[in-house]
C-alpha cells in the first residue's frame, strides 16, 4: 500500500504542471514611456510597452537568438539579399476584430518612414518598396543588401491600415486598456490573439500593471511585500540581498549584452592643452591604461561577481558575432609602466611625467547616480595610481554629460556603458564610421584622422553589403581585432542580467536580451490565478 | 561637572580627532582592500569598509574636517549677509526696506540651480579638489541668506520698537552704533537659531550638490556622502554600522546646541 502511494506521488511529480489561465501580472517600469505609439520608441519603458502589445512579422528568440515567425509563418530572401518575401498568417485579427492583411503591412512600412513620424527605427526602411502581392503575401524590396535580415522585423510592430483605433489596435498579446500617467498603464488581453494552447487563444494572463516607479528601493520594498512579481534588473547589492532573504526566486542569466567601456577624447578640436592630446592619440598610453585597470577586480568588487571582463564591443553571450580570438586587456602594471617608458613617459617617485615634464592627470566624467559606475571610478582611479597617474573623478548629471561629450567635447575620459539592443554589428554603425555624430573618441570626421579608422570605415561598409553571414563574420572580425590592438574604447566589463520573480510566476525563462523575464509573456502564467 | 561642560569637552574631543586625522586614522581615506568588502567592524576596521574596501573610521575622520569646518563655515557667511541686510533695512526703512525686502523675495524665488549648473561648466574638469570643494560652500554661504534675512528683518523690526531703542536714538546714538552695539547682540538668539537650521540643510546639500559634479568628488569622503549610503533601509538593517556617521553628526550638532546655552550665545 505504501508502495503504491510513493508510486503515486512520484507520478504526480512527474506530470508537467498544468497551466493555469488569468490573473494580472504586475511590475514596474522606471521611467514614463515618451510614446506609446510603436514608431516612435526611443526609450526603454516605450520599447518593452511595445514588444507586450505589438505584433511583428518575425520575433527573435530571446534565448536562441534566432529569428522565428509570428505573424509571417515564412519568409524567404531573394535577389542576393535585396527583398524579402513574407507569407503572412491567416485569419489573424486586431484587438479591435479588425482583420490582419497584407496591405496592412505595406501601410505600417510607409508609416515607419514617414517624416512627420521621425520613427528611431526609420532608417534601414528608407527608399523600401512594399507590395501587396496577394491578401497574405508582400514584398519587401531594398535599394541594397540588407545586412541586418529578417531580425529588422522584430522592431515593427504591424499597424491596421483599416482600424477607427489606429495604432491602439494591436497584433501582439496585449492591448493597452489604461494610462494614467506618471502612475501606471494596464494592458487587457488581447481577445483576437493568434496564438493558441488547448484551443484556447493565448495569453494565460488576463492582464498586466506596468506601474512607474523609479526609486530602486521602493521597487525593491513592493517586491518584498509581494505587490509586484518581478524585477528584471537588479542591482548586485539588491540581488545578493534577495538571495541572502530567499525572497522569491533570484537568478543570474547569464552576461548581458550590456557593455561598461572608457575612452578618451581623441578629438583635434577639443579645448585640451596639446600636450595632453598627444597622451590621448598615443596608442601605447590608451594600452597602458588599459592594462592598468584590473577588470576581475572591476567585476568582484562592483558588481559582487555578477559580471565578466570585456574583451570588446560584443560579449561571448552574443553568440555568432563574438570575436572568439579575443582575450580581455589582463591587469599588468609592469606592462603598462613598459609602454609608458616606450612611449617617451618618465616616472619621477611615484608620479608619471611625459617627455615635456608634464605630470600626467587627467579627469574622467561619469554619470552621476549610477553607484557601479561610481565605484568603478573609484578602483581605476587606484589603478592608475599605481602607475603615477592621477585620476580625477567628475560626475555629471547625465544631460549635461551628454553635452560635453557629443556637443561641445570639452572632456578628456568617459566612462559610460552601452546597452546593445541589437545583436547584429548594423546597429553599431554610427559608433565605428569615423564620419558619425556617435564614433565616441573623435566624432564626425571628414576623413578617418588614422589609417586604422579608415581600415573600420571600409571593414563596416564592406559587411554592410557582404552576401553571406560568414562573410560578415570575417570583416566584423577583424573590426573587433583593429579595436582591441589600437585601444580607442577600453572595454571594461558585462554585467550580468540579474533578475527576481515571485515563485507564483511560471514558465519564466530569463534571458540577456530585453526583455529579460517577458520575453516570453504569451506563456507566462501566474499559479492560483483564476480567469476571468 | 555640569552638562555645558561635558558638551563642551565632547566637542573638542570630536574637532581634536577630525583635525588630527592624519594621525588617529588607521589607514588613508581612499586606500582600498579590496578583499574585505563592505566588512563588518574589526579590530582592522573600526566600522568596518565601505562598498569598495575603505575603512570606514579612516573616512568618518578625514570627512569630519570638511564637513566640521566648512558647513559652519558656510552657515555663518549666509546668518552673517543676512543680519547685515535686515539690519541695514529695518533701520533705513521707507523704500530701501521695501527695496530690500523685493530683493530677498527675488532670491527666494530664483532657480539657483542654473547658477550651479553654469559654474560647474566655468569650472574646469581637471579642477583641484579643493577648488570644487571651496567654490560649493562659498556658493552655499552665498545663496542661502534670504530665507535667515526675512526672520531677521522681522525681529529687527520687534527690536525697533523697543524702549531701549528709543532711548538710544533719543540720546542721538547713530544708525551704525544702534545696529551693531545695541540691536545685533539682542538679534543673537534669532541668527543663532538660523544658524542651526541651515547648517544641516548645507550638509545634505552638499550631497546633492555632487549630483552637478560640485562638491566633494570620489575619493574624498564628507559626511554628506557617509550619510548618502543611509538612504537605502535595507543596508541600514543588514549594516547597521553605517548608522555611526549619523549618530556622530547628532552628537555634534547636540553638543553644540549645549555647549551654548539660551543666553550665553557666542556674539
Amino acid at each position: 500500500m505504501m508502495r503504491l502511494f510513493r508510486l503515486l506521488i512520484l507520478l504526480s511529480a512527474l506530470q508537467p504542471a498544468v497551466a493555469q489561465w488569468g490573473g494580472e501580472l504586475r511590475f514596474c517600469l522606471r521611467s514614463e514611456p515618451r510614446s506609446l505609439h510603436p514608431d516612435k520608441v526611443d526609450d526603454d519603458a516605450s520599447e518593452l510597452v511595445r514588444y507586450l502589445t505589438g505584433g511583428v512579422l518575425v520575433r527573435v528568440n530571446r534565448l536562441t537568438q534566432q529569428a522565428e515567425p509570428s505573424l509571417a509563418v515564412a519568409w524567404k530572401v531573394l535577389d542576393g539579399g535585396r527583398a524579402i518575401r513574407f507569407q503572412l498568417r491567416e485569419g489573424v485579427r486586431f484587438s479591435d476584430g479588425t482583420p490582419f492583411t497584407a496591405a496592412d503591412v505595406v501601410f505600417t512600412l510607409e508609416t515607419l518612414v514617414d517624416p512627420a513620424i521621425h520613427s528611431p527605427e526609420a532608417e534601414p526602411f528608407r527608399d523600401v518598396h512594399a507590395l501587396a502581392e496577394a491578401p497574405c503575401t508582400v514584398m519587401v524590396r531594398f535599394p541594397g543588401t540588407l545586412a541586418g535580415g529578417v531580425r529588422l522585423f522584430d522592431q515593427v510592430a504591424i499597424l491596421s491600415r483599416r482600424s477607427p483605433l489606429k495604432e491602439a489596435a494591436t497584433l501582439g498579446p496585449f492591448h493597452v486598456s489604461e494610462h494614467k500617467p506618471g502612475a501606471y498603464i494596464r494592458l487587457e488581453r488581447n481577445p483576437y490573439y493568434w496564438r493558441m494552447h488547448a484551443g484556447r487563444r493565448l495569453p494565460y494572463l488576463d492582464a498586466v500593471r506596468l506601474d512607474i516607479q523609479q526609486n530602486r528601493d521602493a521597487e525593491l520594498l513592493r517586491f518584498r511585500r509581494g505587490e509586484i512579481h518581478l524585477i528584471s534588473r537588479l542591482g548586485p547589492d539588491q540581488f545578493d540581498e534577495l538571495a541572502r532573504d530567499r525572497t522569491g526566486d533570484v537568478k543570474d542569466a547569464g552576461i548581458t549584452l550590456e557593455n561598461e567601456f572608457l575612452w578618451f577624447n581623441m578629438s583635434p578640436a577639443a579645448p585640451l592643452p596639446a600636450y595632453e592630446k598627444a597622451w590621448f592619440n598615443a596608442r601605447d598610453f590608451r594600452l597602458a591604461i588599459s592594462h592598468a585597470i584590473h577588470r576581475d577586480d572591476l567585476c568582484r568588487v562592483v558588481y559582487h561577481g555578477h559580471a565578466a571582463a570585456s574583451a570588446g564591443p560584443f560579449p561571448s553571450t552574443n553568440l555568432f558575432w563574438f570575436n572568439r580570438n579575443l582575450q580581455p586587456h589582463a591587469a599588468d602594471a609592469v606592462l603598462a609602466r613598459r609602454l609608458l617608458t616606450g612611449a617617451g613617459f618618465r616616472f619621477q617617485g611615484d608620479k608619471l611625467l611625459d617627455h615635456q615634464g608634464h605630470a600626467v592627470e587627467f579627469s574622467v566624467v561619469t554619470s552621476a547616480g549610477n553607484q557601479s559606475r561610481e565605484r568603478m571610478a573609484a578602483l581605476i582611479e587606484q589603478d592608475l595610481a599605481a602607475i603615477g597617474i592621477r585620476l580625477r573623478i567628475v560626475t555629471l548629471d547625465f544631460p549635461s554629460l551628454i553635452e560635453r561629450v557629443s556637443k561641445t567635447s570639452a572632456y578628456e575620459s568617459c566612462l559610460l556603458g552601452l546597452n546593445n539592443v541589437d545583436l547584429d554589428p548594423d546597429g553599431q554603425m554610427n559608433l565605428w564610421l569615423s564620419s558619425s555624430t556617435h564614433h565616441a573618441w573623435n566624432p564626425m570626421q571628414k576623413s578617418p584622422a588614422t589609417p586604422w579608422e579608415a581600415e573600420i570605415d571600409q571593414l563596416m561598409r564592406e559587411q554592410a553589403s557582404a552576401p553571406t553571414p560568414a562573410q560578415r563574420k570575417t570583416l566584423f572580425d577583424r573590426v573587433q581585432q583593429i579595436v582591441a590592438d589600437q585601444a580607442p574604447i577600453l572595454y571594461l566589463v558585462n554585467p550580468s542580467a540579474l533578475v527576481a520573480f515571485s515563485s507564483r510566476l511560471r514558465n519564466v525563462q530569463p534571458s540577456v536580451m530585453n526583455p529579460r523575464l517577458v520575453w516570453n509573456i504569451d506563456e507566462l502564467y501566474l499559479a492560483g490565478a483564476t480567469a476571468k | 561637572m555640569n552638562t555645558t561642560r561635558v558638551a563642551r569637552w565632547l566637542l573638542l574631543s570630536i574637532m581634536a580627532l577630525m583635525l588630527g586625522a592624519g594621525w588617529w586614522a588607521p589607514c588613508p581615506y581612499d586606500r582600498q582592500f579590496r578583499d574585505q568588502i563592505a566588512a563588518p567592524p574589526s579590530q582592522t576596521h573600526l566600522l568596518g569598509t565601505d562598498s569598495v574596501g575603505r575603512d570606514r573610521f579612516s573616512r568618518l575622520l578625514y570627512g569630519g574636517r570638511i564637513s566640521l569646518f566648512l558647513v559652519p563655515a558656510a552657515a555663518t557667511l549666509s546668518v552673517g549677509i543676512a543680519l547685515a541686510i535686515a539690519l541695514g533695512a529695518a533701520l533705513a526703512g521707507g523704500w530701501r526696506e521695501s527695496a530690500a525686502t523685493a530683493l530677498i523675495d527675488l532670491f527666494l524665488s530664483m532657480p539657483w540651480l542654473f547658477l550651479l549648473l553654469a559654474v560647474r561648466a566655468l569650472l574646469p574638469l581637471n579642477a583641484a579638489p579643493w577648488l570644487s570643494v571651496g567654490t560649493t560652500f562659498a556658493l552655499l554661504g552665498l545663496l542661502g541668506w534670504p530665507g535667515p534675512a526675512r526672520v531677521l528683518l522681522a525681529a529687527a523690526h520687534v527690536q525697533l520698537d523697543t524702549a531701549y531703542v528709543l532711548r538710544a536714538r533719543a540720546s542721538g546714538c547713530g544708525p551704525l552704533r544702534l545696529a551693531i552695539i545695541h540691536i545685533a547682540p539682542n538679534l543673537a538668539p534669532v541668527a543663532w537659531a538660523q544658524f542651526w537650521t541651515t547648517a544641516p540643510a548645507y550638509l545634505l546639500a552638499e550631497v546633492n550638490l555632487a549630483l552637478l559634479g560640485l562638491g566633494i568628488a570620489e575619493p574624498l569622503p564628507s559626511w554628506g556622502s557617509l550619510l548618502r549610503e543611509l538612504q537605502s533601509l535595507s543596508s541600514i538593517s543588514h549594516q547597521p554600522w553605517i548608522l555611526v556617521p549619523l549618530g556622530v553628526l547628532i552628537v555634534t550638532l547636540g553638543c553644540s546646541q549645549v555647549a551654548w546655552k539660551t543666553g550665553d550665545y557666542p556674539t
